[in-house]
């Protein structure tokens, strides 16, 4: 039976002698590679489940009157869409698990994908000749957290309308052109009837086939141009040490694939996330009350909002011209880290002036400059990140908000700086050891010279040629 | 945990899926928590028999595999450079119809931009009008018309103008503040109804609607972004990303006591943008 099979489906597609060269494929296995996956299967989840929930969502403005189950909101004037959602929360058996699923898995979808990156970059496998990969990767993460906004803004609940009129201001905050971009993305105010229809259309088709796409040729350049490795015994820069995909490297990822899968469901089964239904619906009650404190978005939008809470109320005035501080906070800032990790690569080598071919990852001690560079970032962003909370922690640490803010403030240029350093320190510190990070610093030895003083014994590591990271085992390509 | 552990994790899995459809089929509304857990747990036992599987019971060797040069050779990158040369050379041959064909091509790509114009019309003077005018009466999110007395001193109000659908621009916040206390603008001296003062409620930062109140300190707080104005001195912000103060609405009280507006705000309202200084001229 299969035999006849095969044979008749390789006659018409040659499937025996392909499937045979590539299943037999090697892979690198280490822990630190299984985050890309993580991030592919989340991204499933949150397909897979928003496709369901299309099934039951009505991306209209359309006016009704809620006459549903639940009591508090009966009665009350409301949009077809908020309405849909909130029934496919309460009515529809099996909905609010889906709907919390996608939420959840879309929350970690972005951050498997931020983990990803940064183990992508502080074992510096963007290098030539993945650089173009990289750029993919981070165009994936520009889609996807817009894509993320969006999603949560077409509910209509109370809360996502903060998040679109932000969007709609910022728009509006270009120069020159900004109130006709406005008008153009939102097809007018940002309250415009239009708008709902218009980003259902991009949050499920649009966004996600840019993504599907770009994801595929992101999964096949790491294919054809085959996984990098960490340096150990005999691996070369020309070689692949691992596993071959059959059967243990695919039955591991599988199973990785259904752990994820449980493990969000679990979450979203547990874990209740955006019950819109106590929100409220958006309309105008929006302007009429109810947005209170707490008002923040969705964690991986956090960096922006955050921004536009740190910065000064300054707004530019030329002859009459405005341009309000938040295009800088928002749209420029943004516009800088989104090209800034983009054209990383390149940046990186206009000073390291390196042409050669890296197929051998580095320990991120191996170059505490890159390393420190990205703990710097990451602080960055941490700092910005407390930001968003600043209210939050206000009201938890009894102090005003306009101190956390002076204090974020202040952090926001000395946090960085001083990580900088911290991590280069000690990733020199590191330099030569085959010590865990996390373990005791590096000992050192101190010998009494023969005329009585004391001097550091400097270990010599040359000699240890798996570890030295300065001898490049790569070799240079041939 | 070692091989053994595969065929409960697999029963697991099946216990659960019989679980959910149980959840699913005999209860009448289901069970959020429960249809999570099941589904949940039916995926992670899948998941864990066959992790555990792979390493327990699959072959773990270390394979070694070259890796394949990408770099095409000398000969292979002149022949590919002087394909290119010889289709260009056949095309540009012509050189009128090449630039021709070019001009045609760049030609339908601008006309291609003409329809996305209709996706958004120009804003025109809409950012610089509310929905509020001479005489308008101010009526609460109920409908109810506002008298001068109806505030407490030291509370707040949504109010907008009479007879129309409610809109995020004409959304303006009615405070009563001591008199005494009050420090008009100049120029603004009579906008005040017994310490009645009307402030857009669209934040001056990025236009969520600035809804707490501080009574003790009379400052208006936007909870999107902590910008935070200060009512008894013309709505200046004291802190925060806000760079203007909230525009304030004149108003007056008309002959059965209802409050109403003067005009129209002075300015526009809202965040600020490009041409803000600049109103169209009004066709």
């Amino acid at each position: 039976m299969f035999r006849n099979f095969s044979r008749s489906v390789d006659q018409r597609f040659g499937t025996a002698k392909f499937a045979n060269s590539q299943l037999k494929k090697v892979f690198p296995d280490h822990w630190s590679f299984m985050l890309g996956e993580v991030t592919l299967y989340c991204f499933i989840v949150v397909l897979v489940t928003g496709v369901y929930l299309t099934f039951f969502f009505e991306p209209s403005t359309r006016e009704v009157i809620y006459n549903g189950s639940y009591e508090p909101l009966k009665g009350v004037p409301m949009t077809a869409a908020y309405e849909s959602a909130v029934n496919l929360s309460l009515e529809v058996k099996g909905g609010l698990v889906m709907r919390q699923m996608h939420h959840w898995s879309a929350l970690l979808f972005v951050a498997a994908m931020v983990v990803h990156m940064a183990r992508v970059f502080f074992t510096g496998a963007y290098r030539k000749p993945r650089e173009v990969n990289w750029v993919f990767g981070v165009v994936l993460l520009i889609l996807s957290m817009f894509n993320g906004l969006l999603g949560y803004s077409l509910l209509e609940d109370l809360l996502s309308g903060t998040g679109l009129r932000v969007a709609h201001s910022i728009l509006l905050s270009i120069p020159f052109i900004g109130p006709d971009m406005a008008w153009l993305v939102f097809g007018g105010p940002f309250d415009s009837p239009t708008l709902i229809p218009r980003f259902y259309v991009l949050h499920v088709l649009l966004l996600p086939a840019a993504i599907i796409a770009l994801l595929a040729v992101h999964l096949f350049l790491v294919w054809y141009q085959k996984h990098t490795q960490y340096r150990g015994p005999r691996r070369t820069n020309n070689n692949v040490v691992g596993l071959r995909i059959l059967p243990t490297f695919a039955a591991k990822a599988i199973g990785l694939m259904f752990l994820v899968t449980g493990v969000i469901a679990i979450i979203s089964g547990l874990a209740q996330i955006n019950p819109i239904w106590e929100f409220g619906p958006f309309n105008s009650t929006f302007m009429a009350g109810a947005v209170t404190s707490a008002a923040q978005p969705d964690w991986y939008m956090s960096w922006l909002d955050g921004m536009l809470r740190l910065i000064p109320g300054w707004e530019t005035r030329i002859g009459g011209y405005v341009i309000p501080n938040y295009f800088w906070g928002g749209l420029v800032f943004a516009g800088v880290v989104f090209i800034g990790m983009g054209a990383w690569p390149w940046i990186e080598n206009r000073y390291v002036k390196d042409n050669r071919i890296h197929n051998i990852a580095d320990k991120p001690r191996d170059n505490p400059t890159r390393t420190a560079i990205g703990a710097a970032f990451f602080t960055l962003m941490a700092v910005i990140f407390t930001a968003t909370a600043n209210d939050v922690l206000a009201t938890f640490f009894h102090v005003p908000p306009e101190n956390i803010t002076w204090f974020l403030r202040v952090a926001l240029f000395v946090a960085p700086v001083i990580v900088f350093f911290a991590t280069r320190w000690i990733c020199r510190g590191l330099q030569g050891t085959d010590a865990h990070p996390a373990s005791p610093g590096p000992s050192h030895t101190v010998m009494r010279t023969p005329d009585g003083g004391f001097e550091f014994a400097h270990g010599d590591h040359s000699h240890d040629d798996d570890q030295a990271p300065h001898e490049d085992p790569e070799g240079t390509k041939a | 945990m070692n091989e053994r552990w595969i065929a409960p994790a697999f029963i697991v899995a099946i216990a659960s899926a019989i679980g959910l459809m149980v959840v699913y089929g005999f209860t009448s509304h289901g069970n959020t928590q429960l249809e999570g857990l099941f589904f949940g747990l039916a995926f992670l036992g899948i998941g864990v028999a066959i992790v555990l599987w792979s390493k327990h019971l699959m072959p773990h060797e270390q394979v070694i595999q070259e890796r394949h040069e990408m770099e095409s050779s000398e000969e292979e990158n002149d022949k590919f450079e002087e394909l290119v040369q010889d289709t260009v050379g056949v095309v540009t041959r012509r050189k009128f119809l090449s630039r021709l064909g070019l001009a045609s091509i760049g030609a339908l790509g601008l006309a291609a931009i003409f329809p996305l114009r209709s996706l958004g019309p120009s804003p025109r003077d809409a950012l610089f009008h509310t929905k509020w005018k001479s005489g308008a009466r101010l009526v609460d999110h109920e409908g109810d018309l506002v008298k001068a007395d109806r505030l407490q001193v030291g509370s707040i109000l949504t109010v907008f103008p009479e007879g129309e659908r409610p809109d995020d621009n004409s959304a303006t916040l009615l405070i009563r503040v001591p008199e005494n206390d009050f420090k008009p603008m100049k120029g603004t001296e009579n906008w005040a109804v017994e310490g009645n003062v009307a402030y857009s409620k669209v934040c001056t930062h990025v236009g969520c609607p600035v809804s707490l109140y501080r009574e003790t300190t009379h400052e208006l707080l936007c909870p999107c972004h902590q910008s935070t104005f200060d009512v008894l001195d013309g709505a200046r912000p004291s802190f925060g990303p806000a760079a203007r103060p909230l525009p304030q609405l004149p108003l007056a009280i008309d002959a059965e006591g209802h409050l109403i507006a003067q005009s129209d705000y002075r300015e526009p309202v809202g965040p600020g943008f490009w041409n803000r200084g600049h109103a169209p001229k009004e066709a």
